[in-house]
């Protein structure tokens, strides 16, 4: 393909967009909603048949809806919500309030919003944890409200020069300075600690540490003892600050949903979106993207192209290796992507049981977190380090049918698990997953089963989504969930390349608006609003 | 000390919070769990299950069952068809607010209607002279309230060879049905401005009623709800409480604390499209305020101490959330909401810090995602749009936030009144 090929299109062809956004995606959706918003003209092509990217519903099994990647709601911005209003295109969250946790020798914890309640269950198995758990949660929050400033607005640049960026930062210093040692000392910890020697500086019961620490490692190819792995802590916490607005939860009707209301509120706001339409490559002219070509041939000119995809995909597929100076492409090639994580969805027939806690009651209607010891999570970060999927996997597992009714027909219901780890690169190589796949799937439901002994019989249909598949279908490299891993070296003025934290890039007129960019992944929208308003900003659209 | 309900035999078992609350005299679950929030969920996304036998409840026979109701009500009753059930309130001779509820025309000469006070010796005192017997079943019928977009499929199911004719129920129809062996009435009526259903038996079938809900209702994620997710949603359908959001005129000592169905958004009930003879209760009285509402020069019951020029509306208002959270983050503090409904009254200002009104009911919509609160003020700052100054308290500080005049409900979802 001749990348030039857009050159010999004459200045005034260049369209009539402001902005064409590549990728239908919740950040696409959201930066194109704020543009529109704003009163650009603004057109959104998508690769699939539905919007969403990764957060998505798809009906995998007839009657069974499923949230096929991402499956819970983590942190979407209370400004967002309203700026938007999404509720009214059909934006709903529902409680998710359960952590239940089954051991192996057949006892549980089970923690919720009952703070009497979790003490009790903690105390069987210390007294003294139970009574330091509520303290632990109210300092993460406090620690997580003095970090929120930064999920909701630009990466502080400590390699910016300009006098406006010196003064943020100066404030920045300020703000942070004026928390006290306490504070610094506490949030350098969590910056450098591992989850579980972060977590064991509070609580001394392994039953605790091991289910709390699995935060830390969500979408990463870390494991819990892995240094740097006790910040991703921090943003669990930082949920509970948006308090009413309900960070954490279950979203209606499916992830899917949620895209489905951005791409309502954005439509409303005069944004167009085109579905089917896969874009090959960007358009450039003179070192400018100035619109993109569909894979049909199509070109669509635009003042602006606005890459909703991951930076590999955005600048190694999209605009082409010949376009970028050497040393930002080695930068690009170096943001770990590698995806750790796979899915696999049930449709069941009818409610497991656990054998330590039979029964349809609180231990099934939450987050089923298998992390049952350390030592457990740490074999199976072994596995994969060897590039192999874990044999006995880190699983966090929801069945939303439990309190959203409209996934599944009546009495059945559908079962979400995220499965860690599942390298991407196996050692006989990527390309190798679907031989492996149902091996995978088999491994999950083996685990499974020893902790719900029905439930095998009750699957009715099971989808297994290796992080090769992720790619495959929904086009995040390497399968990595977040866009590139939330990693600390590749967080704030770090992601995805040092210096290109301000959703700029070296390309005049490419933007990027998604999780690889600040502050990251999760169906946050932050990157996608923080972009919009960066370039509205910057009259460049 | 409040007695059990007909159904205290299952909530009991079932309220491990031992969240209770008194309701005229019975004792009534606040919530089963320690929050309301999934018996609040249930109401919106399955179906919620709620106990409502504490209603007052009276049976109105006889050949001028119609006629007393009519002469009740600032709504024409005798217009009620059989099947149907009608909303309505009624008032004294002045034209002010007793108490407000549903009126279900049961057969051509069976009324039955619920009441929120005891009503038994009103309705005596309308029906001298009149061919009527009145009965105070409030005792004697168990009443649940099912609640939520799963209500229909769940009563279908428990109806069985039967469920087709809840398909043909519309809203506020009401029709006979056996339900399991049950004689029971089902009228499409509730109090949480969802789709949603009542049904009606005798306390004896009580237990019985529950357990076939429950059963049907259980693939449909049916949950037993409380009062307190009753709250949450009644405010968002709009809809307001006696002694709450206004006050039984014969109960209150201030002239000013009185209200006419105008004041409480209730003057589309009105009815004067009927026979000047016989009248209602009330009807002179509404009629010159009515004529005093266009003219704009209404003082309503004339002047009295507390009582402005134009009369007082009852409107929703909506919280500036960014001015909320800022006024918390001047405090350094995130913002924060009682988890529950909430029936303190908050002064209501105008942009001079006047006071022009008061909040009734507020709570946070977890559907709407907006803090938001059933307020009565001065008719002059009652235009949708309008910016009012509502009181809120941080730290022992009483502060203002900037709030919305919205019109009411605030939440009406198609499938309420759908076929």
């Amino acid at each position: 393909m001749n990348a030039h090929a857009g050159e010999s299109r004459p200045e005034a062809h260049r369209g009539p967009y402001d902005a064409v956004v590549v990728g239908a995606g919740h950040n696409g959706l959201v930066c194109a909603a704020y543009l529109a918003k704003a009163g650009r003209k603004v057109l959104v092509v998508e690769r699939r048949r539905q919007v969403g990217g990764a957060t998505t519903t798809e009906e995998i099994h007839p009657g069974f809806k499923f949230s096929c990647c991402s499956y819970v709601v983590s942190l979407l911005r209370p400004w967002i919500i309203r700026d938007l209003d999404l509720p009214r295109f059909g934006y709903e969250v529902l409680p998710l309030e359960e952590t239940f946790t089954p051991f192996e020798d057949g006892s549980y914890l089970l923690r919720d919003s009952d703070p009497e309640r979790t003490k009790r269950a903690i105390a069987r198995f210390s007294p003294r944890d139970a009574e330091v758990y509520k303290q632990f949660g109210q300092k993460m929050a406090e620690l997580g409200r003095l970090v929120k400033p930064m999920i909701d607005g630009l990466a502080p640049d400590p390699l910016a020069r300009n006098p406006f960026e010196l003064m943020r930062l100066a404030k920045f210093a300020k703000h942070l300075r004026g928390q006290g040692e306490e504070w610094l000392i506490g949030n350098v910890k969590m910056m450098t600690m591992s989850a579980v020697d972060f977590l064991s500086e509070w609580f001394e019961c392994e039953q605790l540490i091991a289910p709390m620490s699995v935060s830390g490692i969500i979408g990463t190819f870390l494991g819990v003892r892995s240094p740097g792995t006790a910040y991703v802590l921090l943003h669990h916490y930082m949920g509970e600050i948006d308090g009413s607005y309900r960070a954490w939860g279950l979203p209606k009707g499916g992830t899917g949903a949620i895209a489905e209301a951005i791409a309502g509120a954005a439509r409303a706001l005069g944004a167009e979106i085109r579905l089917d339409a896969p874009v090959e490559r960007v358009l450039m002219k003179h070192g400018r993207a100035t619109g993109v070509v569909l894979e049909n041939g199509d070109e669509i000119a635009a003042k602006t192209v606005v890459s909703g995809v991951d930076p590999n995909r955005t600048f190694l597929r999209l605009v082409g290796e010949e376009h970028l100076d050497p040393e930002f492409a080695r930068q690009v090639k170096r943001f770990k992507m590698r995806g750790s994580s796979g899915k696999v969805n049930l449709a069941l027939d009818a409610l497991p049981e656990f054998a330590c806690l039979p029964g349809a009651g609180p231990q099934l209607r939450g987050d089923i977190t298998i992390a049952p010891s350390i030592e457990y999570l740490e074999r199976a970060y072994d596995d994969a380090k060897y590039g192999a999927f874990s044999r006995r996997p880190f699983m966090d597992i929801v069945i939303p049918s439990l309190t959203d009714p409209t996934v599944a027909p009546p009495g059945k219901h559908t079962m979400s698990i995220f499965v860690q780890y599942a390298p991407y690169k196996l050692k006989e190589g990527a390309a190798d997953w679907p031989n492996q796949r149902e091996k995978f799937g088999d491994a999950v439901i083996d685990t499974l089963a020893q902790y719900m002994p029905n439930l095998p019989s009750r699957i009715l249909h099971r989808q297994v989504l290796s992080p090769w598949d992720l790619e495959q279908v929904y086009g995040l490299t390497e399968g990595n969930i977040f866009h590139g891993e939330l990693s600390l070296e590749q967080l704030a003025f770090l992601r995805p390349v040092a210096g290109w934290s301000r959703y700029r890039t070296p390309i005049h007129d490419l933007w990027m608006c998604a999780s690889g960019t600040h502050p990251g992944g999760g169906i946050m929208g932050a990157p996608g609003a923080l972009c919009a308003r960066t370039m509205l900003h910057a009259r460049a659209v | 000390m409040p007695i059990p309900s007909p159904f205290h035999e299952r909530t009991s078992k079932l309220c491990t919070s031992y969240r209770w609350k008194d309701w005229s005299g019975y004792a009534a679950v606040s919530s089963y769990d320690t929050t309301h929030e999934r018996e609040y969920f249930a109401f919106r996304e399955s179906a919620g299950l709620l106990d409502v036998s504490p209603l007052f409840k009276y049976e109105v026979h006889g050949p001028d069952a119609a006629a007393l109701l009519s002469r009740m009500m600032v709504r024409d009753v005798s217009k009620l068809k059989v099947g149907r059930v009608g909303y309505s309130c009624w008032c004294d001779d002045y034209g002010k607010v007793i108490d407000d509820g549903t009126v279900t025309r049961l057969a051509d000469d069976y009324y039955r209607v619920t009441a929120a006070d005891p009503t038994l010796h009103w309705l005596q005192a309308v029906s001298r002279g009149l061919r009527v017997t009145i009965e105070d079943s409030s005792a004697r019928l168990a009443v649940l309230a099912l609640q939520g977009p799963r209500s229909r499929e769940i009563l279908r199911a428990a109806l069985g060879s039967d469920g087709a004719g809840i398909d043909r129920l519309k809203f506020f129809g009401a029709m006979r049905a056996r339900l399991d062996g049950l004689d029971v009435w089902i009228t499409r009526t509730g109090y949480t401005g969802d789709l949603g259903y009542e049904v009606w038996t005798e306390k004896a079938g009580a237990l019985r009623l529950w357990d076939v809900l429950v059963d049907a209702g259980r693939p449909h994620g049916i949950e037993p709800a409380g009062l307190d997710a009753l709250d949450v949603s009644r405010i968002e359908a709009g809809f307001i409480l006696l002694g709450v959001d206004y006050f039984s005129a014969p109960k209150v000592i201030l002239e000013a604390r009185k209200s006419t169905p105008f004041e409480l958004g209730l003057g589309w009930i009105v009815d004067f499209e009927r026979p000047a003879f016989p009248s209602f209760i009330g009807r002179d009285a509404l009629a010159a305020e009515a004529s005093r509402l266009k003219r704009g020069t209404a003082v309503p019951g004339g002047w009295a101490p507390g009582r402005v020029p134009g009369g007082w509306a009852l409107v929703g208002l909506e919280v500036a959330w960014e001015a909320l959270e800022a006024l918390y983050e001047s405090f350094s503090l995130p913002p924060s909401l009682p988890a529950t409904a909430r029936r303190d009254g908050l002064p209501v200002y105008d942009d001079e810090g006047c006071q022009v009104g008061k909040v009734t009911s507020h709570t946070w919509s977890p559907i709407l995602k907006k803090y938001i609160a059933l307020t009565s003020v001065h008719a002059s700052h009652a235009a949708p749009g309008t910016i009012l100054q509502m009181e809120h308290t941080v730290e022992f500080e009483r502060r203002k936030v900037p709030a919305k005049v919205v019109k009411t409900p605030f939440f009406d979802p198609e499938r309420k009144k759908k076929p």
